[in-house]
């Protein structure tokens, strides 16, 4: 067939429109979009039998009850369990994020031994017989030279039968060096001690308060136990509870209360007592309580009606002195009102004056023991170990003073001043701490001047982490132990800070240990054993398992049947009974020791001519500052002017930053006595001007990349500021300056 | 004649405090990936996303709410006609008739991104990379919900699968209809606030009926006549006049004045 021109170009025009007309291009383009979509490497995620597992959470001080969706062997989503009496249903994003960190990168995944120079971050995996006898020579060679006190254990809380193992193999192996985290719990339990003679955990009544004065408590930032504030803070806004919040800075605790006192920054204290002032002078407190059930109130009332008028402390606090009386009338006359105090999430210890002069406020109102009010838990009752037999070297050891002073004649109170270890550990000069055990805890990057810390913690020649994360502090030790992490492991778990019962819930393996990590509690026990003598007499268990179940006696079925334990019977006692004083009373003053509430201001660090601003630490709920960092979908959740690519935001007060020439976004640098750090500007009308706000829970260095070299980690531009009465930690903020970077 | 079942939520702002963790709870439940920089929250997926609104007020009459936004699940002027699926050119979103939920067919979007353009929320996310977990994290994705590849739209759904299997339960037991407290979306379980309600709009019997019609509900940009099925609620005058753009010498209405015909 001959092909012309014609036919040719016939051919091609009618088989284009006949394509065209056909379904066939549109087929294409549709089956094109699909194939550039269906890659073998999008996860295709495996079904399975779908069960649920209940345990408890204790990624946070918090403990809600939670229950674990799995499909097969894997763990698919963490909810809260309902039911529970911290939590009732409902759970946090750090909790919801729990999977990211069972899975996730950051997991340690073997026992290992630093090779090379400390925090270079090269490690040997060993396995964990070697890792034992590597603790066991150390520990054995230091007790052999009798150097045992020379030993530091840090912990991340001292409540529970893992810190209690911690803490008797201490006492076994003759070291009085046992540090907790500091948190908001070691003001408080001085406190109760201090005026009503126990030392005690504090509850607080919140679901039956309806007026609440909280001095910088973050009630929705994190204090305390966050779910459970949470849907205290809901039942105050469907029944007409009312929130007071006194702060320097509209957090999002004062932006939902119903009324802010923006207070100029640490003096808190001062106002309380202006309030206790006015209560005093009208006659507004509880006269039942206070004329048959205390002491001291003439001092009290001696000091608040001298010093603290609402002159006086409108001048202190810059707040308005009719403000004040204002506020003090209301206060009075709710019905059940209570006062909280311990900044942000409490992470600080804080001023035994200020937490004093909080408490007064909650005895004048008479709301102690009473419904809605404050009520004081002695320690938990179902650990009742034997007496550790001390062996001579364990008993000298145990004499040594404390390195941390706590205990000692100028700070007889305090139990623990982690805050005072790194000054303790002076450079050049042998470290007074030979070893270093640390569990449950980041003081690498918690404590503030977290810089000294890294130091005096490179002097000790030998640091154990328990992390079962590579945080801050494993990336600085020798050596490292992995613990199960909380859903691979059983533990005891008491009841949170600040709730209004006592309650055990008990943590439980929802999943098979990933790794190769091992439950610390064995590890404990397992040193103990091959420590051998008394210290391993003092370990009669052959497992963590056993002595747990032991331990618990008959709670142990009701927990592993429910999940947690409610004390039905606990009833707060009658006022008759409710002090453990030598008066037998509530103690706004004790004469014998010299205590009388006050307000001694806490100076901070820095000089006013050099650095003219004041720059303060705050706690968004949606970044977590302690032992555990923020998880991917946390980090997620971070608004953009929080964090920026790498830079951190620092909030500034509009008239402040013009001032200063600065505009929004810009990047400036921020400096304190204690270092400096380039950041941006965030322009904040919620800021009292001359305040610089800073995030806490930034700026890490270890975790995965989703968390690590973003933003500035606030304890590293602060250090600690001794109270003078207690040694603990009362660093409100610190002297800054900001300049154009 | 009963109204056909309009699923929705109402949002007490009074209550929301902010913390997040709906967005988290709704990351979890639905295998939402991440990246490592999230500060762009142009490219950052949230299909609920909680904004902070200011009442632009200086020190100290400063004032803070905290907004979720999660999809609106619009029924549009005309009930179906949603901005955006109106304008989908593949179906690959569309109005259901039964839920008046608005679904989401990944493997039929072809990534155009109209919708997004048409959505006046923002609540509809465009996947530029393939989601990537780290070595050993695929272990929680939940199999219930497919994870997306790059080249596709995904928004909230009502956690539409729990819908799904409430169904199937309920089908199982020999009922047609469910209970209120049988599908609920991963974000209104999780509010450790309980600031969230889910249910039925047009069933009295359900939470979500009455608090609507409390006198300080309202909707976001109800004078477009989209219709959402997201209600809120704030005790704050300036809070719910920032649901929608107002002339400054305009006050806001108490009732809405827009509503679908």
């Amino acid at each position: 067939m001959k092909v012309d021109r014609r036919s040719f170009l016939s051919f091609l025009i009618g088989g284009a429109a006949g394509t065209a007309l056909s379904p066939m291009p549109w087929k294409l383009t549709d089956d094109s979009a699909i194939w550039t979509q269906m890659w073998p490497w999008t996860p295709v995620p495996e079904d399975g039998e779908i069960n649920h597992v209940n345990s408890t959470c204790t990624l946070c001080p918090g403990r809600c009850g939670i229950t674990v969706l799995k499909i097969d062997n894997r763990a698919i989503k963490i909810e809260g369990m309902k039911g529970h009496p911290v939590n009732d249903g409902g759970i946090c994003l750090l909790g919801l994020s729990g999977l990211q960190l069972l899975y996730g990168p950051t997991r340690v995944k073997t026992p290992l031994k630093r090779v090379g120079a400390k925090g270079a971050g090269h490690w040997e995996k060993i396995s964990w017989d070697e890792a034992v006898a590597e603790v066991v020579k150390q520990l054995g060679d230091l007790r052999a030279r009798g150097q045992s006190h020379l030993v530091g254990l840090i912990t991340g809380s001292d409540r529970g039968t893992v810190p209690q193992l911690f803490t008797r193999f201490m006492t076994a192996y003759g070291s009085p060096n046992s540090m907790r985290t500091p948190s908001m719990l070691d003001s408080y339990e001085l406190t109760l001690q201090l005026t009503q003679g126990t030392r005690a955990l504090p509850g607080f009544d919140f679901e039956n308060a309806d007026f609440i004065l909280s001095f910088g408590s973050g009630i929705i930032d994190g204090w305390g136990s966050p779910v459970r504030m949470f849907k205290a803070h809901s039942s105050w806004r469907s029944g007409g509870g009312k929130v007071i919040q006194v702060e320097p800075r509209l957090s999002r605790t004062a932006a939902k209360s119903d009324r802010w006192i923006p207070v100029k920054p640490g003096t808190e204290g001062a106002l309380a007592l202006g309030l206790a002032h006015v209560i005093v002078k009208e006659s507004l407190y509880n006269a039942d309580f206070v004329d048959n059930y205390t002491v001291g109130f003439e001092d009290l009332q001696r000091l608040v009606l001298d010093k603290y008028s609402p002159e006086s402390v409108a001048a202190i606090t810059a707040i308005d002195q009719k403000d004040i009386v204002a506020l003090a009338r209301d206060f009075a006359a709710a019905s059940k009102p209570l006062a909280i105090c311990g900044r942000g999430r409490g992470t600080v210890s804080g001023s035994l004056d200020e937490f004093m002069a909080v408490h007064v406020l909650n005895a004048l109102a008479g709301n102690i023991n009473q419904k809605g009010g404050i009520r004081a838990f002695s320690e938990i009752d179902y650990i009742n170990w034997p007496q550790v037999q001390k062996d001579a070297v364990a008993a000298a050891g145990m004499q040594h003073e404390r390195l941390d002073g706590a205990g000692s004649k100028k700070y007889p109170d305090a139990r623990s001043l982690l805050n005072r270890l790194p000054a303790a550990v002076r450079p050049g000069a042998e470290s007074p701490l030979q070893a270093l055990l640390v569990t449950d805890a980041n003081p690498l990057y918690t404590m503030p001047g977290s810089t000294a810390v890294k130091k005096a913690m490179a002097d000790i020649p030998f640091v154990v982490s328990f992390s079962s994360f590579m945080d801050e502090t494993a990336q600085n030790a020798d050596l490292i132990l992995p613990n199960h992490i909380y859903l691979e492991r059983y533990e005891d778990v008491p009841t949170p800070f600040g709730l209004q019962q006592p309650v055990t819930s008990l943590a439980r393996p929802v999943v098979e240990p990933q790794f190769n990590t091992q439950h610390v509690g064995d590890i404990v026990i397992r040193i103990a054993k091959a420590l051998g003598g008394s210290i391993a007499g003092a370990f009669p268990w052959d497992g963590y398992q056993t002595c747990l179940k032991e331990t618990l006696g008959h709670k142990w079925e009701t927990l592993m049947a429910k999940g947690f334990r409610l004390d039905n019977n606990y009833g707060a006692p009658a006022w008759q009974m409710s002090f453990n004083t030598p008066s037998g009373k509530f103690e706004f003053a004790n004469k014998e020791t010299g205590r009388v509430p006050q307000y001694t201001p806490i100076k901070i660090e820095g000089d006013k001519k050099l650095y003219p601003l004041v720059l303060i630490p705050y706690d968004s709920f949606r970044l977590f500052s302690g032992y555990i960092g923020d998880p991917p979908f946390a980090v997620k959740t971070v608004e953009d002017t929080v964090i920026k690519g790498q830079d951190v935001f620092v909030e500034l007060n509009p008239e402040t930053a013009r001032a200063l020439r600065l505009r929004e976004g810009q990047h400036a640098i921020l400096s304190t006595p204690r270092g400096q750090a380039k950041v941006k500007v965030h322009w904040f009308d919620g800021i009292r001007p001359g305040v610089v706000a800073l995030p806490r829970g930034l700026g890490h260095t270890a975790y995965d990349k989703y968390l690590a070299e973003k933003g500035v980690n606030f304890n590293e531009l602060i250090g600690p500021v001794e109270d003078p009465e207690t040694g603990y930690d009362a660093a409100w903020g610190i002297m800054a300056k900001l300049s154009k970077a | 004649m009963k109204k056909p079942t309009r699923y929705g939520m109402v949002i007490d702002l009074d209550k929301c405090t902010g913390c997040a963790s709906c967005m988290v709870a709704c990351m979890a439940e639905n295998n939402v990936p991440f990246r490592e920089d999230e500060s762009d929250k142009l490219l950052s997926l949230t299909w609920m996303r909680v904004y902070k609104l200011t009442n632009g007020k200086p020190f100290p009459e400063t004032d803070v709410c905290y907004l979720p936004r999660p999809c609106m699940h619009c029924g549009g002027q005309v009930e179906g006609y949603s901005p955006c699926v109106v304008v989908c050119p593949t179906i690959a979103t569309d109005y259901s008739m039964k839920t008046g939920i608005v679904s989401q067919i990944y493997n039929r979007c072809i990534g155009c991104r109209y919708c997004m353009a048409a959505c006046p929320y923002h609540a509809r996310y465009f996947n530029w990379w393939d989601p990537v977990w780290p070595d050993g994290m695929e272990k929680y994705l939940n199999p219930k919900v497919s994870p997306r590849m790059r080249g596709v739209v995904e928004k909230c759904s009502f956690c539409f699968h729990r819908y799904q299997l409430a169904k199937e339960k309920a089908y199982m037991e020999g009922r047609r209809e469910l209970k209120e407290d049988e599908y609920q979306t991963s974000c209104t379980q999780a509010c450790p606030a309980g600031a969230i309600t889910f249910g039925d709009l047009n069933n009295p019997k359900h939470a979500v009926y009455k608090y609507k019609k409390s006198p300080n509900a309202f909707r976001l940009l109800e004078r477009l006549g989209t219709n959402p099925k997201i209600y809120y609620i704030s005790s704050r005058a300036w809070v719910r006049r920032s649901g929608d753009n107002y002339l400054k010498n305009e006050s806001k209405p108490e009732k809405a004045v827009l509503r679908a015909t």
